[in-house]
């Protein structure tokens, strides 16, 4: 499940990954309110895990976080995952949305949040982690693509709207912004071999 | 090509979010959504049908309504009939909504199981993937029961897709730990293990992780996971294998499924196959020397990634406990990661070194990193890490270290975070109790605890204070001198009140002799911080004064006064009232020597365990008093600081129904005894007490055992000849005693003689009496093969500390045993104090060029060294009611296991060693008992009582004796005999 937050400030994003049993709508609202504020006021150069208290289910559960640009994500995983290993999960889910979206923007996780659900389903299911194996998840989402495409007819021809309402949105926030380093390429299997 | 077509989405929803980012005001939006929301309703009300695209893109709509925060109360249905659509994009819309919106409505569930069921029939893998997402997704008990019987086979088809199998393992745990109870274990379970072996990465992943969580409830059935999961370990650990496909991430070879793998051995224990654990041991010793190796590359990805690797490799090594060489290596490699520049490794370096420093073997490496941990408790901006490093000082404490550790912890307890200072301070109070070797220490560590952070100080804490000085007379004057001088300051905290009221009057006659500190001083001192107070204070402080007009006599004009004063003798608050009230007539009528016999200096408190570190425990869950409940770390410090359990009446009962005359004193088998003689008004108060009568306690058993005969002077070192050197080889040289080792002692608690063991080769028979403390024991070693045993060499061990509570003289046997021969061992056995382990006997032999060895327990319990004792009835009740202290006492209640026969129970009570009484138990049926425990350093008297409840095959057997391991363990010797 994910939820996005921009109540407050306008520019900065928190997008939560709850790895958690579903929960009533309510509780849901303030842990992504109470996510954000406590993310929002952490410096860069401490840790990336948050201990959980009682909002997110108690001393089992931990909030592990990146931060990109203007972008929080935030996942709650309990204790049978390891820290490191979902900060490098956070990274290939980034790295994924940029290969998917050719230099991902906030304004495209924004007029596409059916997609960022999709691609996030094929990274972790249930809540448990599926696939880690970026152009696995690529192509997966490269087939979706094709079949949408095959299916589309008529119903794709209004591209060019969207492009430009999304162009009326510029002035407001930048529209190019820079994830980390996500311009490295990543290294294929044949060097190792 | 971007791998989603930005342009191909639905227009009519592109713009709709457009218009709502362009909203300007909150309520801009909501007028919006509502219009829009109004909108599809109708939409979906109208007679015209609608097309799939529109269904999609309205439910679209709402999807994104709901993700903004707002309540959606329809579209459940035009969602539901998207699943049934052909058309891809519309279904995938119509399963994210259903897993988005959960809707309990049952007409509902059925229908989207009903789409699901067909999706997950239809062979065409992309349907059965978007139908397994959603089961998991929602996860709820309905989907459970509906799909739990149908996973397991898809997941072992051999015809299914890999991406559908790696959907549905994750499926399967998903609904596993929703609902344990409704997925069927069967003949599925062995071929899941065999998935570690499949071709592809991902299935092995999700496998894993499936595995992982099942084979914790039925570990057995998962057993041959381990020699796969290390041979996929191995093989990408080594690199050396071409199967990593893609799952080479940042330079590093599948590292998800590295930590998974890791994740999964740390639920067994070490591989028993050796090559298997050859192998593994290999691996982790890849890991950590990979760990030293350049990077290969800057990135922080890279090392992440690596690192991952390296603390799962370190939690299994620890999880193992087993190899000190690599725990050493861990610790090191943590060590490094303390001071590395990244927050996230040192967080994990702290947190994987709370749970290394509990290791026997690396505990003392641990402890050298303990100024770079006091140095983070210090210097880490961020509190999560200051936290674990507190943690981390908390384990690594011992009696070495302590007072560096604990003074470090009050000066954080300072600055520390409001959240965590109670925490900081119950640990603090545990670590100063249990590792004070000089207890004056320990009282100014608690009060400083008091001064520095009094309102985290919880009741728990100030309680255990005052039992340990109560029970500890060496520190109650240094106490009394250290909180007079604490209660100086102008300001002190309630709490340092409470103490220092109840300290003063009990011990205030400690320091009364220095002028500065003389009875009145004392009493104004006190009495000026009496108004500040809150009742339960102030009630606590008017029996500190009634006992000082015990204590000293010079101030009972002032504290009458002060007791008779309107605001004392009227007060509205009831117990304060009540409390003036008698104590100013206690004063008045009662005569010195009844006055000094009811406000007696209190009673040692009962040693239990502390309450402290069981409200520490509950704070933190299982596991946070780790450190402390290792005793094996450091055995002795039970016996020196052994816990004290404040009981609910403990002081400053503020409740009406405290014991009139108990004052704010004691558990009840504490109240302070009462003159037998004396027949006023006073006694009555305490005469429908409990009986217990501590005070009596040491005297009684004393006049008890003082008519007992002696032990009998000769010495039995005269009859030992030749004694064999002290080659007693330390307990890490033996293995453990062989499983039914219990079982085979426990048929000598009550008999003498008989076979101890027998197997295929050797047969050990066993012949021995007892004499006071004093016994010998004939080991008679058959060698029933016909081959000659060689270098043949039983040894007696005493682990633990039975070395000083009992003595073992043994023989040396000729190294070699012929076939079919028969060698004796004679051992000469000395008690020297209450002992609660028998103690071991290791024999090594060679068979045949194969060496053997067996551990058995040496059938010497506690109660071979039983005098029977012949006492009349009267007598008997006597005693029985003297040693009447819960902890004198244990008692068992349990189910015969033998037919319950009187004789046989008879023969059984006088073997284990004591004197059956008869015509003492009013029952006749029951069977009543007295002995002493013959010891070099002690006797101990010992009643025991047996109740036998013919109907229920039931026993109630009771035992007291002066000490109270012994009653346990006797009680549970004998319990075992029925």
């Amino acid at each position: 499940m994910y939820k996005s937050s921009n109540s407050t400030c306008p520019s900065t994003f928190v997008i939560i990954f709850l790895i958690k049993d579903i929960l009533p709508e309510e509780i849901q609202q303030q842990i992504v309110r109470e996510t954000f504020h406590l993310v929002l006021k952490r410096d860069d150069n401490i840790c990336n895990f948050l201990e959980g208290g009682s909002l997110i289910g108690g001393s089992d559960y931990k909030l592990i976080y990146r931060h990109y640009a203007t972008l929080y994500f935030v996942f709650c995983v309990d204790s049978s995952e390891s820290e490191l290993g979902i900060l490098d999960l956070i990274q290939v889910f980034v790295e994924t949305l940029d290969k998917c979206f050719e230099n991902v923007c906030e304004l495209d996780l924004i007029f596409h949040m059916d997609k960022v659900h999709y691609i996030l389903q094929e990274v972790v299911m249930g809540g448990m982690v599926l696939e880690t194996n970026m152009n696995e998840i690529v192509a997966q989402m490269e087939a979706q693509n094709r079949l949408e495409k095959s299916e589309g007819g008529l119903s794709a021809a209004p591209a060019r709207a969207v492009s430009a309402v999304k162009n009326i949105n510029l002035p407001e926030i930048p529209r190019n912004i820079n994830i980390g380093d996500l311009n490295i390429k990543v290294p294929n299997l044949s060097q190792f071999v | 090509m971007p791998a989603v077509s930005k342009g191909d989405g639905m227009r009519g929803l592109a713009v709709f979010i457009s218009d709502i980012r362009n909203c300007k005001s909150k309520e801009a939006e909501i007028k919006r959504i509502n219009k829009e929301l109004a909108n599809i309703r109708s939409k979906f009300k109208g007679d015209k049908a609608l097309d799939g695209y529109s269904k999609k893109k309205y439910v679209c709509k709402l999807l994104f309504i709901f993700l903004l925060g707002h309540d959606i109360d329809f579209g459940h249905m035009e969602a539901v009939n998207l699943l049934s659509s052909n058309k891809y994009t519309e279904k995938q819309i119509g399963y994210l909504f259903i897993s988005v919106l959960v809707n309990s409505n049952s007409e509902l569930i059925r229908l989207i199981n009903n789409a699901i069921k067909n999706d997950l029939a239809s062979r065409n893998p992309t349907f059965m993937c978007l139908a397994l997402h959603c089961i998991a997704n929602v996860g709820s008990r309905e989907m459970g029961e509906a799909f739990a019987a149908d996973i397991p086979r898809i997941l072992v088809a051999g015809d299914s897709m890999d991406s559908v199998k790696q959907s549905a393992a994750l499926c399967l745990l998903r609904l596993y730990k929703a609902s344990p109870d409704l997925v069927p274990m069967g003949e599925w379970t062995a071929r899941v293990v065999h998935l570690l072996n499949d071709q592809h990465m991902g299935v092995v992943t999700a496998a894993v992780s499936l595995i992982t969580c099942l084979c914790k409830k039925n570990p057995d059935d998962f057993k041959t996971c381990i020699s796969l999961a290390v041979s996929r370990l191995s093989r990408i650990v080594s690199s050396a294998s071409t199967d990593l496909q893609d799952y080479t991430y940042y330079f590093v070879p599948a590292p998800w499924l590295s930590v998974k793998l890791l994740r999964l051995l740390q639920c067994y224990p070490p591989p028993e196959d050796a090559a298997v654990k050859g192998r593994l041991v290999e691996c982790l010793e890849t890991v950590l020397n990979k760990a030293q190796e350049p990077p290969k590359s800057k990135k922080v990805q890279h090392s992440n990634a690596k690192n991952a690797i390296l603390f799962e490799t370190i939690s299994l090594i620890i999880h193992y406990d087993s190899e000190p060489n690599l725990l050493v290596r861990a610790c090191n490699q943590l060590g490094q990661f303390l001071q590395h520049r990244e927050t996230n490794l040192r967080y994990l370096a702290l947190e994987s070194m709370c749970t290394l420093a509990s290791s026997e073997f690396s505990h003392e490496a641990v402890k050298t990193h303990i100024d770079t941990v006091i140095n983070a408790l210090k210097t880490e901006r961020d509190v999560s890490v200051r936290q674990r490093a507190a943690d981390l000082l908390y384990a690594m404490c011992d009696r070495s270290n302590a007072k560096q550790i604990v003074s470090e912890m009050l000066r954080y307890l300072e600055t520390a975070d409001y959240a965590i200072r109670e925490e900081i301070v119950l640990k603090v109070a545990i670590l100063a109790e249990k590792y004070a070797v000089d207890y004056s220490w320990y009282v100014d560590t608690i009060l400083n605890l008091i001064r520095i952070a009094g309102d985290y100080v919880s009741e728990e804490v100030w309680y255990r204070v005052l039992q340990i000085v109560t029970n500890r007379d060496d520190v109650q004057g240094y106490a009394a001198k250290t909180v007079f001088e604490a209660l100086q300051a102008p300001a002190c905290h309630e709490n340092m009140v409470k103490v220092g009221g109840y300290i003063l009057g009990e011990f205030g006659n400690l320091i009364a002799g220095d002028p500065r500190s003389s009875p009145p001083v004392q009493f104004s001192l006190l009495h000026s911080k009496f108004h500040l107070c809150s009742v339960a204070t102030r009630a606590l402080l008017l029996s500190t004064y009634i006992k000082f007009i015990n204590l000293f006599p010079e101030t009972k004009a002032t504290i009458q006064g002060v007791l008779r004063a309107g605001s004392q003798l009227r007060n509205a608050d009831v117990e304060l009232q009540q409390r003036a009230v008698e104590y100013l007539t206690l004063s008045s009528v009662a005569s010195t020597d009844v006055l000094a016999t009811v406000l007696e200096e209190m009673p040692p408190f009962p040693e239990r365990e502390s309450s402290i570190l069981a409200k520490l425990k509950r704070k933190k869950g299982p596991g946070a008093g780790s450190a402390l409940d290792d005793g094996r770390r450091d055995p002795s410090s039970n016996d020196i600081n052994g816990g004290v359990e404040p009981t609910p009446s403990t002081v400053s009962t503020p409740s009406p129904s405290a014991d009139l005359l108990g004052l704010r004193a004691a558990p009840p088998p504490a109240a302070p005894p009462a003159p037998s003689g004396a027949g006023n008004l006073l006694v009555d108060v305490f005469s429908d007490g409990p009986a217990a009568q501590p005070g009596l306690g040491p005297s009684a058993e004393e006049a008890f055992l003082s008519e007992l005969e002696p032990p009998a002077p000769e010495s039995p070192m005269a009859l030992l000849a030749d004694p064999a050197p002290a080659a007693d080889p330390g307990p890490e040289d033996i293995g453990p005693p062989i499983p039914e080792a219990d079982e085979l002692l426990n048929k000598f608690v009550c008999k003498n003689n008989g076979v101890l063991f027998e197997n295929q080769l050797l047969q050990i028979g066993v012949k021995s009496e007892f004499r006071q403390n004093l016994g010998r024991m004939y080991l008679f070693y058959g060698n029933k093969t016909s081959v000659q045993f060689q270098n043949f060499s039983p040894t007696v061990v005493h682990p633990g500390d039975l070395q000083t509570q009992l003595a073992v003289q043994t023989k040396r046997v000729a190294a070699q045993v012929d076939g079919g021969a028969q060698v004796q061992q004679v051992l000469n056995i000395e008690c020297l104090r209450d002992f609660l382990t028998p103690p071991l006997l290791s024999v090594r032999f060679r068979y045949g060029g194969a060496p053997q060895s067996l551990t058995l327990k040496l059938p010497v319990t506690i109660n071979k060294f039983f005098q029977p004792t012949e006492m009349a009835a009267q007598d008997f009740f006597q005693r029985w009611k003297q040693l009447s202290l819960p902890q004198q006492e244990a008692q068992k209640i349990f189910k015969a296991n033998h037919p319950m026969d009187a004789e046989v129970t008879k023969a059984k009570l006088l073997g284990f060693g004591s004197a059956l009484l008869d015509n003492v138990d009013p029952n006749p049926e029951n069977f009543v008992g007295a002995g002493i425990i013959q010891t070099k350093a002690l006797q101990v008297g010992c009643l025991l009582r047996l109740e036998p409840n013919a109907q229920a095959q039931m026993y109630r057997l009771t035992l007291r004796t002066s000490k109270e391991p012994v009653s346990r363990h006797l009680c549970e010797l004998l319990a075992q005999q029925f």
